[in-house]
Order: structure tokens, then sequence, then C-alpha cells
């Protein structure tokens, strides 16, 4: 058990310009459960493989409580690695995959087989303990591939997407195990995602980052409720948060006929700046239906509705006199509002929205950073 | 049909389809009763010299001197005579051959297999400076032509002192197997899914560790094919044989010694056909027990997992 702290770790492939972990900080405490998440290509994967020794740091360093790990091969560093898809080695076992490891580090054999047994237990493996990895179904691999990491009992625990390779609902349920399981074992982990639903729903702290560069580290109702650029804003939250840049008048947010009203703080930071627009969020919940007559409302035309029971989510486009500019200023291709799931509007309808107040988030147009009200 | 005309969707569909049905005509072709009885005249006739190798081998001397393996239907006379003669007859003695050849066989098939993996195994799994430019060199080293390497090679062991034993041999036949050997190895090797040896290096597992407990396990059908490959080529052989071994009896294989049945001792070749079946008998049994690593070992680089 351990803390893991990055230290303006960077990452340059060879050949390659632009570094895919840019001079990486960050902590992670003991027995916590960080996810690291962004899109494909973003360097989360990279940043975990640094801290698992299969990738060089080139600039800064890492370490594992107090020990400087970085460069150090990865059978130093005790630390457990689940793959995306699993790596089981197909000719042993799997009592002998899981015992792999602490064979190699000399274990004695009793107490290898107590462990893997213990492990087994845990998982809900026992009856399997004979087989091959290719008599397992995918939901049972990656069991496997949990249990050669815990028994080793290590320092951290590193995850990268181990749950993409299962069908939805599989990893719905393993993805409530995994994180019971890691509480109970209170061991720190890092676990990469691409998925913002498994980092919200998984993780103690999430750290979001896109191009190499860490763009925000919270807990997950802090990056949804304050999310500290544009891209956290548009990446975290299902469905994604409706972005669009409205010019600044006279205190209001407005574009065309719609308006919401700008607290001081924000238009006097937007001032500074020298700006007159400013990057408007909210998020689909943020939104309520009003009166058509009511002034400021967004008017927009139901493209889709989703009804899934408990929620219902509006996506349509703009349909005021002057939807044309507002699609345009609009950061996706349509708004997405939810609406009371047994009361939708009609496909086609003209529905009057506005944002709820203490709902918005601002933003700056020149930087994307988050403007505080 | 008139589904098919309304829903371009189902139409794409029969197009994939349409693509995959050549193959599936072929080989409604090939198993139709005229193919086979077509495939079966051809095997026959493939097989007859064989067959009349056979029969040859267990005629009496005249009866093989005098006329073709067909007469023996008119005259039918069997006799283990030719094998006697070859195997424990004062002038031929092929059972010492045999066990030169076996002598011979057995490390040049273990030398370049050991040879070869380690250095797959590096060419595939470590980094080291030059690795690419050194693994097409090696891999380049296949155009020299062996005839090419023949004499140098003769020369230096005899400066070495090294001729007339089996040495020679056994580095020659290494030498010729080693850039093949290494390619296809390495091929098979960095097959194995990159996770795997991370996942052992993560386990703490060194480079030692992960050739012995995951590389050489998950090869072992290509080091078979490659094995059963390599014993058929130098069993076979003849030519670095009789350059380096040729003159010596001491150490010349089975091969060098029949074809000195037919040559300088011309008197002797009606025992040619025994010898050919005595000397075909271990690579028979060699190749029929492992033919399913073999066959599997061809396939296992093509078909992933």
């Amino acid at each position: 058990m351990a803390t893991v702290t990055y230290d303006k770790a960077s990452r340059i492939y060879p050949g390659q310009d632009n570094p895919a972990v840019d001079s990486l900080d960050l902590t992670i405490e003991d027995g916590e459960f960080l996810v690291l998440v962004g899109p494909s290509g973003c360097g989360k994967s990279t940043s975990l493989r640094m801290l698992a020794g299969l990738e060089e740091v080139d600039q800064g360093s890492i370490r594992i409580g107090e020990r400087d790990v970085t460069h150090m091969p990865p059978k130093d560093r005790d630390i457990a690695m689940v793959f995306q898809n699993y790596a089981l080695y197909p000719h042993m076992s799997v009592s002998d995959n899981m015992g792999f490891a602490l064979k190699i580090a000399g274990t004695p054999k009793d107490e290898i087989r107590r462990r893997v047994a213990d492990a087994a237990k845990l998982l809900d493996l026992e009856e399997y303990l004979d087989r091959k990895p290719k008599a397992l179904s995918g939901g049972q691999r990656q069991r496997v591939a949990m249990g050669r990491a815990i028994v080793r009992e290590p320092q951290v625990f590193l995850m990268d997407e181990p749950l993409s390779n299962l069908d939805a609902k599989l990893r719905v349920s393993t993805r409530t195990q995994i994180a019971s399981l890691q509480r109970r074992l209170g061991i720190t982990t890092v676990y990469v995602t691409h998925d913002q639903i498994e980092a919200m729903t998984m993780g103690d702290r999430v750290a979001v980052l896109k191009d190499g560069l860490l763009q925000q580290v919270d807990t997950p109702l802090g990056l949804f409720d304050k999310p500290q650029n544009v891209f956290v804003a548009g990446f975290i939250g299902s469905p994604a948060m409706n972005i669009a840049t409205f010019d600044l008048v006279d205190g209001n947010a407005t574009l065309g006929e719609s308006s919401v009203p700008v607290p001081p703080a924000v238009s006097a930071a937007v001032k500074e700046e020298g700006s007159d627009t400013v990057t408007l969020g909210f998020r689909p919940e943020a939104l309520e239906p009003v009166s058509s007559e009511s002034e400021g409302g967004i008017p927009i035309v139901v493209d889709v509705i989703e009804e899934l029971g408990a929620d219902a989510f509006v996506y349509g486009q703009p349909a005021g006199p002057t939807s044309e500019l507002q699609s345009d200023r609009m950061r996706s291709e349509t708004v997405i509002a939810r609406v009371e799931p047994r009361n939708v509007p009609a496909k086609g309808a003209k529905v009057n929205f506005r944002v709820r107040p203490g709902n918005e988030h601002f933003f700056s147009v020149k930087t994307g950073a988050r403007i505080e009200a | 049909m008139s589904t098919v005309k309304t829903t371009p969707e189902v139409r794409e569909g029969w197009d994939g389809a349409a693509a995959a049905s050549p193959s599936a005509r072929a080989r409604k072709r090939l198993t139709s009763p005229g193919a086979s009885i077509a495939a079966v005249v051809i095997a026959v006739l493939w097989t007859l010299p064989t067959f009349g190798l056979l029969l040859s081998s267990f005629r009496p001397e005249e009866d093989i001197k005098g006329n073709g393996w067909w007469n023996w239907f008119t005259d039918p006379e069997l006799t283990l005579e030719s094998y006697n003669e070859v195997l424990f007859g004062s002038t031929t003695q092929l059972s010492t051959y045999v066990v030169n050849s076996v002598v011979i066989t057995v490390p040049s098939v273990v030398i370049p297999v050991v040879l070869a993996l380690l250095a797959a195994y590096a060419f595939a799994w470590m980094k080291f400076p030059f690795r690419n430019t050194l693994f097409v060199a090696v891999f380049a080293l296949q155009i020299v032509p062996i005839q090419v390497a023949l004499i140098p090679l003769l020369q230096i062991f005899v400066d070495t002192g090294l001729n007339g034993t089996f040495w020679p041999l056994w580095i020659a036949h290494s030498v010729f197997a080693l850039p093949l050997a290494v390619y296809l190895l390495h091929n098979f090797m960095s097959d194995i899914p990159a996770e795997l040896v991370e996942a052992a290096r993560v386990d703490g597992a060194g480079h030692v560790k992960i050739f012995r407990a995951i590389m050489l396990p998950l090869v072992l059908p290509a080091i078979a094919a490659f094995g059963v490959f390599q014993f058929l080529w130098v069993w076979n052989d003849l030519l670095v044989a009789l350059t380096f071994a040729g003159s010596t009896s001491d150490v010349a294989p089975l091969t060098a010694r029949i074809a000195e049945l037919v040559g300088t001792r011309g008197t002797e070749w009606h025992l040619l056909s025994a010898g050919a079946f005595v000397s075909m008998l271990v690579p028979v049994i060699v190749f029929v027990t492992m033919q399913r690593f073999f066959v599997r070992g061809l396939l296992a680089g093509s078909v992933k997992g």
C-alpha cells in the first residue's frame, strides 16, 4: 500500500515532437481508486504504462511511496496489472496463471496454493482452477486476470480498460464488483478507461486527460459540478453538456433572441480579458420547458426523443428566427434537454426551454477556462 | 428474388455471398466424383515409381539386373537377401552408416534450433542498437548460394584440423540452417501478443524466465515444424556430406554411401533400392510421428489465435 506520485513525468515517443504525456503532475493517495479518463490517444494508457515500467519516462519522475521507480524495471516495482485483453498465459491452467508471479518470487508452494485458493474464492473461480484460459468465458477470463493481480498483494493495482471486452450487462455488474473489491482490499488503484460512465461510477477521484495534458483531477461530482474548462465540461456527463458561444450584452448572455442572465462577476471577468463573448454551457437536466411567450427562451424543434423510462431526453435543433446563427455557434449538432419522462413532447413539436438559474457554466472564449460566478 | 430486388441492404448481403461463392463453387467441383477419380489416378501415378522401388528391393539380384520390377507379377519371388546384404554385408554395411547419419543429424538439428531460438527471442523482444539492420542482414545471408560457401568452409576446416571428424558436418549444417531458422522462429515469436510478455514482465519475470516459461511452450509447434524440416533436410543431404565427409568413410552418412553404390562400385547397384528404403525409413518414422506438430506449426503462423 502506497501513494503514487507523478512528478512532471513526460513521455515523448521517438521521432515525435509532441509528448504523448506532457509533464503529468498527479498524486494518488494511499488506498485511493483513481481513474484516468479521456478520449483515445489522450495519453491515459501511456501514463499507466509509465507507472508500470512498460514505457520509459523521458522527463520527470514517478514515485511509489518513497521509492523513486522512474527507471526501475517492472519486476522491481511491486505492482500488478490487469490488461485490456487479460493477457492470460494460454498454456497454463488458471491456478498456474494466478500463481505465476508468486512462483517467480520464490514463494513457498503451500503459500502459493493458499493465496490462489483465497483469491479464487473471492472471485468465484474455485471450480475453474484446473482449466486453461481457452475453456473460460470472457467474464471468467477477466476474473482470472483480476485474480492474478490480487494474489500478489501488490502496492498498486494498474488496470488498463479491463472491462472493454465484456458485453454491456456484464460490464455494469463487473464494474461494481471491481469497485467494491478495491474498497475491501484497500490497495491503491489506477484505472484507465475511455468510458466516462465507468470513470464516474468507480473512481474516488477522476483525472481527465487530453492530448497528453492533465485537464482536471477531482471527485466525480466535482468534475460534474465544476468542470475547469470547456473540454472537461463537454467530456463528463451523459448526455453531453450543451455548449455554445454567447454574446455578452448588458449583463446578459444572448444568442439571437435567447438570453441568459450573467452574474456580475462573470461579466467583469469577460470584460477584463477584453472580450465581448462568453462560452456558455448548460447540462440537459438544467433545461426546463417554459411557455412560448416567455422572454429569452431557447426554442427547439424536437428531432428525436430518447425515452429511458426513468429519464427522457429531447434532441432538437434551434427553431427561432435566428436559428441559423444559433446552430453556427453551437459546439454540437443538437441541443439536448432532459424532460419529464411521463410528459414528453411529440416529435417535430416546438418547445421553448430556459436554463434553470444557477445551473449555467461560463468559460472564457479565449482560454476555455472556467469563469467562476 | 423479389425481396432481393426491393431492398438494397439485402442485395449488398447477396453481393458479399457472391464474393465467397467462387470458392464454394470450386469446392463443389473438387469434391465431385470425377475430380475424386482424377485425384486417385494422379496419386497412383505419383506413387507407382516408389512402389516399383519397394518391389525391386525385395527381388533377387539376378531378377533386378535382368528385367524391370513389373516382371515380378509374372514371376513372383520375394527375398530379404538385398536387405541382409545392404545392412550387414561385408562390403556395404549400411548399419554403420545409419549410425553415422543419426550422429550427424541429431546435433545438426539441435544446434541451429537452440541458437535460432535465442537469436529469434532477442530479435523479437529485446531492444538493442541496429536490431532491424542485423535482422535483415541475417536473412539476407540466405541469398548466398550454399555452393559458394562449400570450398571456403572446407579450407577453414582443413586449416583448423577439424576435417575428418563430425564437426565440419555439424557446423556446416547449422550454419546453413540458421538464417531460415532465425527468420521463422522470429516470426512465430513476434506473433505472440505483446501484452503476454508485458504481463510476464509485470509479474516479475526477466528475459530468461519469459523465454523459458512463456516463449518456449508457445512456439513449441514452430520448433517441432522446423525441427522436422531440418531433420529431413540433413538426413537426405548429399552435397554437404560429400564435400566434408565424402572421402572419409568413418564419418560419411547413409546418403553418401548409397550414392557410392551406383558410382564407384557400379557392380552393386542392385542394392540401391534396398539401401534407399533403409535410408527412407527413419525420415518416414519422424514425419509420421511429428506430422501433427508439423501441420499445426505451419498453420499457427497464418491463423491467429
